[in-house]
């Protein structure tokens, strides 16, 4: 039996469908219950939802074998995993925005916003850069608007939400997307079934982009 | 003296096995101070698998460290440049970042380590020592063996560009094809060298089906001589009847600058972190100044703690219960009587909260009574 986390939302459901295609179908995960954790015997998997943050921690301490989680996920707490496959889906970037207009000031600390601080720290680290994060929980846009701080560095999926607030995206630090990530021990001991599903699943997602091409 | 094995948690009684184990190999066991000097640390941060280290100051002002590692200090105590091999082995806490969480603590590890003229056999003597480690925790067991000269000789054949190194080490250690596709392209890898990077990465299987596919690859000479040298420690191995449980990754990765021959790692099934690491370091050792090799391996004792154990059954098989005037005397002789035949028992005058006993009794005037008995 093989245990995969996978991130509560539409993320999730979307591959739970290539999941389903792939042949690692759960039948009981369509019916509308409260409940948490859905087996097939048949096809030799368990599905759990998690929060999209939490899918790392699981698998990291082996309570998953594999999960899907964001590469912003897998860059902020750099849990020790395999990353067996670029999902291609739950595509966006992460970016640094800020107000219209905006110009880098190399003379002064850049205030930072960011539910990502470790990104964002690894990614001013390389320019050498002096900078002050600020660790936002939610709401990130508001803080260049109210003069919180300079930029922020947060997930941009179309934009929108900066264009409506006056504040425009000012450098791609790295593009996003879902990815599968596997317990490094439980790929050991389960060798041969994690890597027959994660060979299904890559063909299911090629499948995909091709049609959808 | 006799030891109640009962008594033990499972981490004790794989430490006192793997003890016996290495002293019956002929090691020696090396018993050292907690403390080192900070600065010897510093000189060699990389080697230690957290940056973080507790300081504080030493009595003569000096900042002194935690010891976070033990290999450092064992090398730094052999004397001269021994031609003979010096085996000891330790078993020590050590202070760093553990693997879970992230955070400072004390790490119960056991271990050894093989200095001097390491040849062949001492090279395999090792490796078997690894695995018969793991045996003594558990019958599931991995080991896994890479060669860190297969790979840094790949990446030369490849000419990766040594900026791009610790990316692609990185994604590696993730076996993350793409991400090594990804790098390999920005640092103007050819493409046919990046794929072969990133199958060699993802291969994993008995190091007997896996060693064929990596020689199809013909790197070159150095990878070749590696991989000859895993055939010939497999072939050992095999006649040691150790064979069937070594697999070959190589994805793990340890830090080049100090590591260079063989290198492993080893699992254990329910367990979800490496419970074994080590490898050939005689980069190490020419770093502080000494020659010939070094080969050891290090036990994480600490993450057998929730091994094997269900939840603790019973706090006592016996619970007696006493009051003001039950004979002193007669419960001892109650007590002692249920000691020598073996069980556990706890006297005294009420049930203690939440207490979890097989059977309660009650000393009477005439005797024990049976109270309860749960079973």
């Amino acid at each position: 039996m093989i245990n995969i986390a996978l991130p509560k939302g539409r993320l999730g459901e979307v591959v739970y469908d290539a999941f389903e295609k792939a042949g690692y179908g759960c039948p009981q995960i369509h019916e509308n219950s409260r409940r948490l954790i859905f087996e097939s015997e048949e096809n030799g998997v368990r599905y759990f939802w998690v929060k999209p943050s939490d899918v790392a921690i699981y698998v990291e301490r082996g309570a998953a074998d594999i999960g899907v989680a964001g590469k912003d996920i897998l860059l902020e707490y750099e849990p020790d995993i395999y990353e067996l496959l670029d999902l291609d889906v739950g595509k966006c970037r992460m970016a640094v925005a800020a107000k219209n207009g905006f110009r880098y000031d190399a003379g002064r600390t850049l205030r930072v916003a960011t539910k990502f601080p470790n990104i964002a720290r690894n990614f001013y680290n390389e320019q050498s850069r002096d900078i002050d994060i600020i660790k936002l929980n939610g709401s990130i846009e508001l803080a260049p608007i109210l003069g919180l701080s300079d930029v922020i560095v947060d997930i941009v999926e179309t934009g929108t939400t900066l264009k409506e607030n006056g504040l425009s995206v000012v450098e791609t630090v790295v593009p996003i997307s879902a990815r599968l990530i596997a317990n490094k021990v439980s790929y050991k001991f389960h060798h041969e079934a994690i890597l027959a599903l994660s060979e299904k699943l890559a063909q299911c997602m090629q499948k995909k982009s091709e049609e959808s091409k | 003296m006799e030891i109640n094995q009962s008594v033990l948690k499972t981490e004790e009684r794989a430490m006192l096995s793997l003890r016996g184990l290495y002293s019956q190999y002929g090691y020696a066991q090396f018993k050292m101070s907690k403390f080192e000097e900070y600065d010897f640390y510093a000189q060699s941060k990389n080697f230690l698998r957290s940056d973080s280290i507790i300081t504080f100051t030493g009595a003569s002002g000096k900042l002194m460290a935690l010891r976070p590692d033990v290999t450092l200090s064992i090398v730094k105590n052999v004397k001269g440049n021994p031609p003979q091999p010096v085996k000891v082995y330790y078993n020590e806490n050590v202070y760093r970042a553990s693997s879970d969480s992230h955070e400072l603590t004390e790490i119960m590890q056991t271990g050894l380590e093989c200095i001097g003229d390491i040849d062949l056999y001492q090279s395999a003597e090792v490796i078997l020592l690894a695995a018969k480690s793991l045996a003594t925790i558990a019958d599931s067991y991995i080991l896994d063996l890479s060669h860190m000269g297969f790979l840094s000789a790949m990446f030369d054949g490849a000419a990766v560009p040594e900026a791009a190194r610790p990316a692609l080490l990185q994604c590696i250690s993730e076996k993350n094809a793409h991400g090594i596709t990804a790098i390999c392209a920005d640092a103007g890898v050819s493409e046919e060298n990046a794929a072969r990077i990133a199958r060699a990465s993802v291969l994993y299987g008995p190091i007997g089906d896996i060693l064929p596919q990596l020689r199809e690859m013909s790197i070159g000479e150095t990878a070749d001589a590696a991989l000859d040298e895993l055939a010939s420690i497999h072939t050992i191995l095999c006649a040691a009847g150790c064979g069937q449980n070594i697999h070959l990754d190589l994805s793990i990765v340890h830090d080049m600058d100090y590591y260079n021959g063989i290198i492993m790692s080893g699992y254990i099934e329910g367990i979800p972190h490496a419970v074994l690491a080590g490898g050939r370091y005689d980069n190490l050792l020419e770093k502080m100044g000494k020659s010939g090799g070094a080969m050891g391996f290090a036990v994480y004792l600490d993450q057998l703690e929730r091994y094997g154990t269900d939840e603790r059954g019973y706090d006592a098989d016996i619970l007696v219960l006493y009051d003001e005037t039950s004979d002193a005397e007669a419960l001892m002789r109650a007590v002692k009587m249920f000691c020598e035949s073996g069980k556990s028992v706890r006297a005294q005058k009420c049930i203690p909260e939440g207490f979890r006993y097989r059977q309660l009794l009650r000393m009477r005037d005439r005797g024990l009574e049976i109270l309860e008995t749960n079973d």
